[in-house]
């Protein structure tokens, strides 16, 4: 992706020309191009990277395991904690690295949608921990690192209701359109990103940046809720791909053998 | 294979292991392979962490200790403490780490699991004992099945033409005892099973292996 420093365009942007597409050509109800990946990482339980569009984003996966400070343990249940992190070059000026109020709201939330659906009643005393991390950011992050988030938790053989699966929309120039970029999220008038549990359609996070009549916020939604629907079937594609049986190996050294 | 929300059809079966049951229709919740066992439709977890159940035989490790008792290190989410009185010695009070100190191995069973997951173990039976050699080998426990083969078939494969002792926990450990050079061909053999544990032929691959390490076919 060519990345354009945004600092000297003009406040007047035009996010729409007059057959209704979008600066990067996309038709109003288009996702942007998105590619899913399990199990990509080693040391995690479960893990997943997911491009969409200009986002890059790396979620990993621990546990159930023993919930650490003691006091947090929950004696009926399991805890799902979440972390959400942008990397400091994940944007075009530097990002100061650590939680910060955003970081930590969009943690929260994110662990309140997958709470409502994993079995957390199996694992008492234990904590289900899932860190997600942006390192290549271009709107739409919280969206693509949950979609990550609920491949990596499945890769890790955690038992859930569904997948969780997110997808924004939101307005530019007047329309209401679904899975807005970077320009369209800056100089657009509003962002609406939602999780939803497909099977069910129980919707597990909504947020609003902005101001959307009813009639479109309710457009807003049909449009992400149709599109969480692909993006649902995208999902379990990676994790039949990560599974599906895998070519003859040689063996390797026994680098790792434990003594 | 399945996905966590899947429907599953269970053709009259009750529903098992790995799923749920919502609005009369059965579900998915781990992902895996559906398999039909003793009247019930299960999910056999491909990936995720050991949890502990009754009867269990497992490799532990010592990780802290009571007066009274060990606490044991299973590999999975919850520790084990191991009672002086489950233990094939006669402790005296205080008197724990004469038998077994911190960062010992030990072959153990799992006696219960009640519902919030506390976990005893015990050491009194054959063959449980504390380990004085050998190796272990720490694999994904979803593949344990497989290691040990149809009724024992893959690890006594591996034990005969390798001529070592192994012991395989339930837990994703297995435990190897032998001359050096046998035992990395153990080693390789359970670490190739866990790499390709979907793969077709796996027992053959797996003899392949041996026979050539071996220069012969078991005989």
């Amino acid at each position: 992706m060519i990345m354009v420093d945004v600092e000297p365009v003009e406040k007047e942007i035009q996010l729409l020309d007059a057959n209704e597409r979008r600066l990067d050509g996309r038709a109003l109800d288009e996702l942007r191009p998105i590619k899913i990946e399990a199990g990509v990482l080693r040391r995690a339980d479960g893990s997943a990277h997911v491009e969409w569009g200009g986002n890059r984003v790396l979620a990993a996966v621990y546990g159930p395991r023993e919930a650490h400070p003691r006091h947090l343990q929950d004696p009926a249940r399991a805890l799902v904690q979440c972390r959400y992190n942008m990397a400091p070059f994940s944007v075009s000026d530097r990002k100061r690295p650590g939680p910060d109020r955003r970081s930590v709201e969009i943690s929260k939330v994110t662990s309140e949608a997958f709470s409502a659906v994993v079995f957390t009643e199996q694992f008492p005393r234990t904590s289900v921990d899932v860190f997600i991390e942006v390192l290549q950011a271009d709107a739409g992050t919280r969206c693509a690192g949950i979609t990550a988030a609920a491949v990596a938790l499945a890769d890790a053989g955690i038992p859930m209701r569904d997948l969780v699966t997110a997808c924004a929309s939101g307005k530019i120039a007047g329309k209401v359109a679904l899975d807005l970029n970077k320009e369209e999220d800056n100089f657009g008038d509003a962002d609406c990103p939602m999780a939803i549990v497909p099977r069910t359609g129980e919707i597990v996070l909504l947020q609003m940046d902005g101001h959307l009549t009813e009639d479109e916020f309710d457009q807003a939604m049909k449009l992400s809720i149709d599109a969480t629907k692909r993006i649902y079937e995208m999902q379990k594609e990676a994790l039949r791909r990560r599974y599906s049986t895998v070519a003859f190996d040689e063996p390797r050294a026994p680098a790792e053998v434990s003594a | 294979m399945v996905i966590p929300g899947d429907v599953i059809e269970t053709h009259g079966l009750k529903p098992g292991e790995g799923t749920y049951v919502e609005g009369g229709k059965v579900f998915a919740s781990l992902l895996g392979i559906r398999s039909e066992h003793g009247g019930y439709v299960d999910v056999i977890p491909l990936t995720g962490r050991y949890i502990p159940r009754a009867d269990d035989d497992v490799v532990g490790q010592v990780v802290d200790l009571g007066p009274s008792h060990w606490l044991v290190d299973i590999n999975s989410p919850y520790p084990a403490p191991l009672h002086a009185t489950e233990s094939p010695w006669r402790v005296e009070f205080g008197e724990t780490s004469h038998f077994m100190d911190v960062g010992d191995s030990l072959l153990a069973r799992v006696i219960s699991v009640d519902e919030t997951k506390r976990v005893q173990i015990t050491m009194r039976d054959q063959g449980l004992r504390r380990l004085t050699g050998g190796q272990i080998v720490e694999i994904s426990y979803s593949k344990v099945p497989r290691v040990i083969g149809k009724s024992g078939s893959m690890i006594s494969m591996i034990k005969s033409y390798t001529k070592t002792q192994a012991f395989v926990g339930q837990n994703g450990r297995i435990w190897v005892d032998g001359d050096p050079k046998d035992v990395i061909h153990a080693v390789r053999a359970v670490h190739m099973i866990d790499e390709n544990a979907q793969a077709a032929g796996l027992t053959d691959a797996v003899e392949d292996y041996l026979a050539g390490a071996y220069g012969r076919k078991e005989g």
